[in-house]
Formats: C-alpha cells, sequence, structure tokens
C-alpha cells in the first residue's frame, strides 16, 4: 500500500498540515488527543473535504484540489473501525456484518463472509441485536463489518480506547489476524505506545496538526523512555506456565522467568517496565528478586539525560533504564556482561 | 350518544382529511427535516422560520393567505382553475388548511429524531460504500422512525382539531367540509343542541385517546424490535 499525503485543513483555530509517503501494511499514527489524528482518518477516508492539497492511493487520486478532484468516501473503498463500535443498532449483527459486502462490487467481493466469521468467532453472535453484546463483542463486529467491505485500506480509528485493559488486549491478537490472513493493509491510530508497538512497523507522529516525525515503534519508545511514567515498556508474550513455590515459572526463550501474577493458562502478554529492572556488574550473592539474568550489554541510548541499556539475555532482548552516573559508575559500555534482576512482582498482565 | 346522519358525515370527514393531510406531509416533512438536520446550505435559517411560521400565526391568518392565494383570483386558485381544478370550498381545501397548521409539528418531530441519529453511524455507512441515498433509506430512515410516528400522531391530531383556517378555505358546508369541530361550532351556537355538540366532543376524545394508544403501541413495538 503507498499512502501519499499532501494536505491543508483547516478548523477554526486549528490547522491541519501534513505531507508524507506511507507504504506498508501496518502503519501507526500517533499522536496526543487534539493532534488532528482523526481529523486526517476523515480526509483519508473522505467523510471531510481538505481546503486543498493532493492525497493518493496506489497511485489513484482520491483528493486533488488543483484538478477538481474529491472522490466520495463510499467509492474510495477505505473503511474505518472507530473508537465506538458505531455498529448500526436497528440492525442484528449478521446484517451490521453484511451491510458493506452487499455495497461492494461482486468483483472486490475478495473476503468471504464465512471465514471472517470463523476468525473473528463470530457465529453464536450472528442473530442477535447489538444492543446485546459486550464492548469487546461490538468491536469484534466493527472489525467484521469494515473487513467484509473488502477495502483496500483500512483505518483503525483509536478502536481500542473505549474498552478496558484486559478486553483490549484480546482484542489486539483479532485486529492483526484479520489483517494479516486477508491481507488489508492498514493505519492504526492511537496515542498509546504500547498500542503501537503491538500493532505497528512504522509510525507517523502527528504534533498539532503537523507531520512531526517518521519513526518505528522501537524508536518512539526509545525517545519517550525518559518522560514517559513507566519508562520504555518491555513487551513479553509468555505461554504455558509451571507453578513453582506459589509463582509461575513462565519459558522465555533458553530463560525462565517467575512471575507472580500470571495465573492465566496458555499464553498471556506481560509488560515490564525498563524501570523494573536492577543492573549488576557482578553477581550479587543474595536477593530477594526472584529473577536474576545474566546479560550481555548490545547498545546504549540517550533519552533525555537517562540511559537505555539494551541487554541480550540468551537471545533475548530488554531494555533496561537507568541514569547517567550509575551507568558511569559500573562503567557499563557495549558488550559488557551484566547481571540483571527482576522481582517477580515486577510483570504486569496485559491479557 | 346521540349521533345525526350529518354526523357521522363529519367524522368520517374529519378522518379523511386528518389522515390524507398526514399522508401527503409525510414525505416533504421528512425532506424538509433531512435538509435542516444533514444539509449545509445558504438560507436554512430562512427555511427554518417558514416551516415554524403556522405554529406562531393565528390559524385565520393562515386561513386567510391561502384563500388569497387558492381563491378566484389568487394566483394559483387562478392557474388551478384554467386546469378545471377548484380548491376551495372542497374537503380538499380542508386538507391543504390542516396540512399547513400541522406542518412544523410533523417536521419538528422528525428532526429531533434525526437529532438524536450518531453522525458516526452516517459516516460509517458511508465508508462502507452507501450512497446518500442509500445511507438515507437504510440509516436515516429507519432511525427517525419514532419521530416520523411522534410527528405523524401529533400532526393527525392537530388537524382533526383544525378550525380557524379550515373554516375560512373550506367553509362549514354539512356533509360538504363540515369537519367534527365546525359542526360543533355550529351546535355550541344554538341552546338546543347541548347534548348533540356533546355527543361529538366525546367521539373527539375516542379518536384522540385512540390516535395516543396507538402511538404508545406502535413506539413500543419499535423499541422491543430494537432490543431483540
Amino acid at each position: 500500500m503507498k499512502l501519499h499525503i499532501d494536505i491543508e485543513k483547516k478548523l477554526g483555530d486549528f490547522c491541519l498540515q501534513v505531507k508524507t509517503d506511507i507504504s506498508g501494511e501496518r502503519t501507526g499514527i500517533f499522536g496526543e488527543s487534539g493532534s488532528g489524528k482523526s481529523t486526517l482518518v476523515h480526509l483519508i477516508s473522505g467523510l471531510m473535504v481538505p481546503d486543498k492539497g493532493v492525497i493518493t492511493l496506489d497511485g489513484e487520486e482520491l483528493f486533488c484540489s488543483r484538478k477538481k478532484i474529491n472522490l466520495a468516501s463510499e467509492r474510495r473503498r477505505i473503511d474505518i473501525v472507530f473508537q465506538q463500535a458505531m455498529l448500526f443498532p436497528h440492525m442484528n449483527v449478521k446484517a451490521n456484518l453484511l451491510y458493506g459486502y452487499k455495497r461492494c462490487r461482486p468483483d472486490n467481493r475478495r473476503i468471504k463472509a464465512d471465514a471472517l466469521v470463523d476468525l473473528l468467532q463470530l457465529q453464536p453472535l450472528l442473530e442477535r441485536g447489538v444492543d446485546n453484546l459486550s464492548g469487546g463483542e461490538k468491536q469484534r463486529v466493527a472489525l467484521g463489518r469494515a473487513v467484509l467491505a473488502n477495502p483496500r485500506l483500512l483505518l483503525m480509528d483509536e478502536p481500542l480506547s473505549a474498552l478496558d485493559d484486559t478486553l483490549r488486549f484480546q482484542i489486539i491478537p483479532y485486529l492483526r489476524s484479520v489483517s494479516e490472513k486477508f491481507g488489508i493493509p492498514y493505519l492504526f491510530i492511537s496515542h498509546s505506545l504500547t498500542e503501537m508497538q503491538l500493532m505497528t512497523d512504522h509510525i507517523l507522529e502527528i504534533k498539532n496538526g503537523r507531520s512531526f516525525d517518521e519513526t518505528t515503534p522501537e524508536q518512539l519508545a526509545r525517545n519517550r523512555m525518559a518522560q514517559s511514567p513507566n519508562g520504555y515498556l518491555n513487551l513479553l508474550r509468555l505461554s504455558s506456565p509451571r507453578h513453582e513455590n506459589g509463582l509461575c515459572a513462565y519459558r522465555w526463550g533458553k530463560n525462565t522467568l517467575l512471575v507472580s501474577t500470571g495465573e492465566q493458562a496458555g499464553e498471556a502478554l506481560f509488560e515490564l517496565s525498563s524501570r523494573e529492572i536492577i543492573l549488576f556488574k557482578k553477581h550479587p550473592e543474595a536477593i530477594s528478586a526472584r529473577n536474576l539474568l545474566e546479560c550481555r550489554v548490545t547498545e546504549m541510548f540517550e533519552s533525555d539525560g537517562r540511559i537505555g541499556v539494551v541487554l541480550l539475555v540468551n537471545g533475548e532482548k530488554l531494555v533496561a533504564e537507568i541514569v547517567r552516573s550509575a551507568a558511569d559508575e559500573l562503567n557499563i559500555t557495549p558488550r559488557s556482561t551484566l547481571f540483571a534482576a527482576i522481582k517477580a512482582s515486577s510483570f504486569r498482565v496485559l491479557g | 350518544m346521540r349521533l345525526t346522519p350529518e354526523d357521522i358525515i363529519a367524522i368520517g370527514l374529519s378522518m379523511k382529511v386528518a389522515l390524507t393531510a398526514t399522508a401527503l406531509s409525510l414525505p416533504l416533512g421528512f425532506a424538509v427535516a433531512w435538509l435542516i438536520v444533514f444539509k449545509p446550505f445558504r438560507g436554512k435559517v430562512l427555511l427554518e422560520v417558514f416551516v415554524n411560521l403556522p405554529l406562531t400565526l393565528p390559524p385565520v391568518v393562515i386561513g386567510y393567505f391561502l384563500l388569497l392565494t387558492l381563491g378566484k383570483n389568487g394566483w394559483l386558485g387562478h392557474l388551478l382553475a384554467e386546469s378545471g381544478i377548484r380548491l376551495i370550498f372542497t374537503w380538499k381545501a380542508a386538507v391543504i388548511a390542516s396540512a399547513t397548521v400541522g406542518f412544523p409539528l410533523l417536521v419538528r418531530s422528525i428532526r429531533l429524531g434525526m437529532e438524536s441519529i450518531d453522525r458516526q453511524l452516517i459516516a460509517a455507512s458511508r465508508s462502507l460504500g452507501a450512497h446518500w441515498y442509500d445511507t438515507l433509506l437504510t440509516i436515516i430512515l429507519p432511525l427517525s422512525l419514532r419521530g416520523i410516528l411522534a410527528g405523524s400522531s401529533l400532526m393527525f391530531a392537530r388537524s382533526l382539531g383544525e378550525f380557524g383556517a379550515t373554516i375560512i378555505v373550506a367553509g362549514n358546508i354539512p356533509g360538504v367540509t363540515q369537519t367534527i369541530p365546525l359542526a360543533i361550532y355550529d351546535y355550541a351556537s344554538s341552546p338546543s343542541s347541548t347534548t348533540m355538540a356533546l355527543s361529538l366532543c366525546l367521539v373527539s376524545v375516542i379518536i384522540s385517546v385512540t390516535v395516543l394508544f396507538l402511538h404508545e403501541l406502535l413506539s413500543r413495538k419499535l423499541d422491543r424490535s430494537r432490543a431483540l
């Protein structure tokens, strides 16, 4: 997917001015509330008209003020998954799912309803009214409805922000698998760095209505380490724990991690703040933290005066955060060998 | 309760006038409400004022304007007369009077219904490939049904009670243009006809209560079908 945007839109005192080329299947648009992310979504989808500029998708001009082209929203084949599911309240789940499918030209109907219903596990919900669905179910139906319209591009406009944490991380695998299985490129709009790390490969950062930076989720997380309240969040997908002295022992590559909150069977996603990792130059003799990992420093980066230390633990990556004086005192340099201590309670389960 | 054959005709005529006025006004009322709620255009305030004017004007004034327009010497009446159509002092004039007076009530209710529709539902429908008329029929119309129902009931009830404008454009001809309120007005002017007047009043009450019940019943049915 190649999306070229060079537009301007004035809304009262606010002016959105974005110039960028987006390519790739999983792109994030990141920015604080009020930065203009949703306005950009509306402009790309044709629900709002730019004051001037050009938008092209895979070579086709969707909007061009100079040539007076403005393709109607219903002809762009760009679908939106909104923050609230926005299901049609007078239709049941099945009718909602098929709304876009029926309006899609038969030769564009690449994705079939049955395959999607299976993937999103919607079979038991089909005949239900949409008022009888939970928040997560509603968002799954909304995703299914958008995908069944067989779009060229899917715009996910903060689709998880109305959900609580547990639900949010249950929906993410659906969002990813649908796009991967059916090959639909998406723009994922959010102000959550964790969501960006889980959903996207590269990111367009928007600040005060301007395209501010083009980066990767990893780079963005590193840049924001010092100012973010939880530092850099290491995301670990762990599965099939063994129970050991009241703790859960998870395999993490060739390592074992002891976690106090992981009661789920099967796979779970954990976050570990870079600030919860304590580094030792030598093997400490006795320590209360349940995880002590020998690791090698592969890289160091600076973020507003803090030092991020990228560690390799038997092939697995972790980022720890220390202050400059600690780095100097311990004489940490790339290729140093260190010991990282992590308390079993430092892991937070996301879903 | 005593009803004369003329009274029965008046009751029938009232129903016919109110039903026709409501049915004819519905599509136009829906279109005007849609324009006001969803379409940005210059002069929207003017349209709103014009639509709401009959609410604030005395019905007699509306009747008089209609008489001037539709009468033999009125511009529209003149045109219609050339095509062999005469409206003044027929039941059709009563329909026009009722439609004019009840129209703002209809538009207001439909408008309220439309304003309660989340704009993002419409955006969702458009981005899913629906043209504007498709969205109008499949999203806006069904989601404003409550408003349409409320507006129709109000307009029907208002038409049943229409007096001032009707008496001016349609007259008070028993068996031809005399509706329930006009018949009651006739009875009220002769002291010996109290029972007859009261009988017609009772009929009015029964019709009004039935309309209100029907409205409630249909609204609940709508709510139930949505909750499934």
